[in-house]
């Protein structure tokens, strides 16, 4: 199984004007690396999910995600932004975004992954893991290494 | 305490583990249990049954219909939204306690059985039903659909009085009133109203109140047709309705009234569930619930109705309306007892109901045409209001015989009582029975009683208190409430003493169980 978050899908120091930006810079990322075919139709179904509740999280974490039949295989991006990002949590601008992308239909397996990863993201330790991790590569196989993937 | 919930969200990826994380850490983080069933993407792995039942309260954090809700009934819960539990979980678990804490004591353990049953298998959906409860069961259904046209309709009545006093009743049915003649012009209230549509006249005659008082009195034409139709609704589903209503229609012009209205219900509903059952070629089929049946069960309970069943029961109707106007003196003062017994037998069951309905029946009548319809209304409603307003009394009188959550259900009483909804006093009952519902007859017996002897009338059917205005003499009506109320808060305090060590360390150790210190 390919895993979930790699090096190239991970921003160190983003800078976004808002929500849409950093979500379009994410998902950028996820079609170089070949896992979205088709980048507006990725994020028109993640703005539609967007719309029907703000996925900013408490604790500075904006979540875009959705499940998508431009998506070839469950991908994770995520971005630090120093500066913050409004993604409509009450408490305040994001500093960190992850991107989930998951392929419509197909098994329960990689839900799973992602539903690890949720859990995950309400527990400060996690977060402040990542804030702390020297480089990409380490974000990478942190994150990886945490939600149970290989 | 423990906890069950169950979190979703329209995706099912994000916010519905999240949820469930923040819950069963705020949890962890306050020392209490919180089991979580995440309805998301990944599949639902259900709790189990025994986690289900030792659950004290359920945290609804769900956006999309909770699944199998009914693994949850009975238990008090808290429904709050996925976002809520995301952001906030501290105030979500403080919400699920307090939900725990206030949820009536008496309650706990049907709540418990309820759930143990549809979660044990599925017999409890093929258990076997008496013919008795079915029966009870499908008249309470026609009964719950007819109770709100009997409060919209009555109360626009009683207004119409309050603001148009009693010659509203000449303005529109013509006749004289100190002096003043007025011109029928209610052209045969209700169905036949106005069909000439000079709402002009009306407006210009009786105004306003007038208005009110015929909005109301067509409520109350559909009381018997909806009795009847959702009699037969409840027996045969959707077939039922039609024969159900038509036949209570008939009930009107026949003089069949309420006694034809049950007849009409049972019998249309039978018929109705009758052919729903028919073995009937394929072609046929389809157009059975929407053509045969309706015509076939139509025809059938107007033809019963108009030639057979409806003038024996027109002849029993008027009999049982003579005999209330015949009632005086000790009569009126018997079934004043009588009804105030069966209010307070089973608070807002099938007797309580059956008592209003019968008062709330004749108040249609009595209501334009006078007679003891109004009397008897008087009395059911302060019978039904004695039960809780003397568990008011008696959780104040006596602290140390009652629960923590007994005081408090105790105080709600008092508005409970107040506005005539018996069933405040359910949660002592279900309790105590054997020492709560005999004090609430014989309370509601004196009462009941009592306001016959005094003859007050009321022209509203529900409203406790706050339609005071629309009794008569109130100051003898308080008075007979009030000894009611004694006299089943005096009981109920000797009934309870009569163990009183004990009944005090019973409620002191539920306290001490449910973590309060009286």
């Amino acid at each position: 199984m390919t895993d979930l978050i790699t090096e190239e899908l991970v921003v160190l120091d983003l800078v976004a004007s808002d929500k849409a930006d950093a979500t379009r810079q994410l998902a950028a990322k996820l079609q170089a690396a070949g896992r979205v075919t088709d980048l507006d139709g990725f994020l028109a179904d993640v703005a539609a999910r967007e719309a029907q509740m703000a996925t900013g999280m408490p604790g500075g974490i904006g979540l875009p995600h959705a499940r998508s039949e431009h998506v070839t295989v469950p991908s994770l991006g995520l971005a630090r932004v120093p500066a913050g990002v409004d993604f409509g949590a009450p408490d305040g601008p994001a500093t960190l975004v992850f991107l989930i992308a998951a392929p419509a239909g197909g098994g329960s397996e990689h839900l799973t992954i992602l539903a690890a990863l949720a859990r995950r993201l309400v527990r400060p330790a996690f977060k402040q893991a990542i804030n702390d991790a020297p480089d990409a590569a380490s974000v990478a196989s942190y994150v990886q290494g945490e939600v149970g993937g290989q | 305490m423990k906890f069950v919930a169950v979190t979703s969200c329209p995706t099912g990826i994000a916010h519905t583990y999240m949820a469930a994380e923040n819950l069963e850490q705020t949890g962890k983080d306050l020392g209490h249990d919180v089991q979580v069933e995440t309805q998301g993407s990944a599949g639902t792995v259900p709790l189990s049954d025994d986690i289900i039942a030792a659950a004290d309260g359920v945290i609804y954090a769900a956006d999309l219909e909770v699944k199998g809700k009914a693994r949850f009934a009975g238990k008090p819960f808290v429904d709050v939204g996925v976002k809520k539990a995301v952001h906030d979980p501290k105030a979500v678990l403080a919400a699920a306690i307090a939900a725990v804490e206030n949820a009536p004591k008496g309650g706990t353990p049907v709540a418990g059985a309820a759930v143990a049953a549809p979660a044990g298998s599925s017999a409890s959906s093929t258990r076997k039903v008496g013919a008795g409860t079915k029966a009870r069961q499908w008249l309470m259904g026609g009964v719950s659909y007819m109770i709100p046209f009997v409060a919209a309709g009555g109360i626009l009545i009683a207004l119409g009085f309050l603001f148009g006093g009693q010659e509203v009743v000449y303005k529109l049915y013509g006749g004289t009133w100190e002096g003043v003649t007025y011109p029928d012009i209610s052209n045969a209230l209700p169905a036949m109203f106005l069909n000439d549509g000079d709402i002009s006249l009306l407006m210009k005659n009786a105004g306003f109140a007038g208005l009110m008082f015929i909005i109301g009195k067509i409520a109350f034409f559909m009381l018997v047709p909806i009795l009847s139709g959702f009699i037969a609704f409840s027996i045969a589903d959707r077939p039922g309705l039609v024969p159900g209503i038509v036949g209570g229609l008939i009930c009107g012009p026949i003089g069949a009234g309420f006694l034809g209205g049950l007849v009409s219900g049972f019998i249309a509903g039978g018929l109705a569930y009758g052919m729903t059952r028919l073995k009937v070629p394929k072609g046929v089929r389809g157009i059975m619930p929407v053509v045969v049946i309706p015509l076939v069960t139509t025809l059938l309970i107007g033809v019963i109705m108009f030639l057979i069943l409806g003038p024996p029961i027109a002849t029993a109707q008027s009999a049982l309306e003579d005999w209330l106007s015949g009632l005086s003196g000790g009569n009126a003062v018997l079934l004043g007892a009588i009804l105030g017994l069966m209010m307070a037998f089973d608070m807002g069951g099938p007797l309580n109901k059956a008592a209003y309905v019968f008062a709330a029946g004749g108040l249609t009548i009595a209501i334009t045409e006078g007679g003891p319809g109004l009397q008897i209304m008087a009395a059911v409603m302060a019978a039904g209001m004695t039960p809780p307003l003397g568990m008011a009394v008696a959780t104040l009188a006596r602290k140390k015989l009652w629960t923590e959550a007994e005081r408090e259900n105790g105080l709600a009483c008092w508005l409970l009582g107040a506005s005539f909804i018996t069933e405040g006093a359910i949660p002592f009952a279900a309790a105590h029975p054997l020492r709560v519902i005999p004090s609430c007859m014989v309370g509601s017996a004196v009462t009941g009683a009592m306001v016959m002897g005094f003859g007050n009338e009321l022209r509203a059917p529900h409203g406790g208190i706050f339609v005071l205005p629309l009794v008569s003499n109130p100051i003898l009506y308080i008075i007979a409430i009030a000894v009611g109320t004694l006299i089943t808060a005096a009981l109920v305090i000797v009934l309870m003493s009569l163990d009183k060590k004990k009944t005090e360390e019973i409620a002191a150790a539920e306290d001490v169980a449910e973590g309060v210190h009286a």
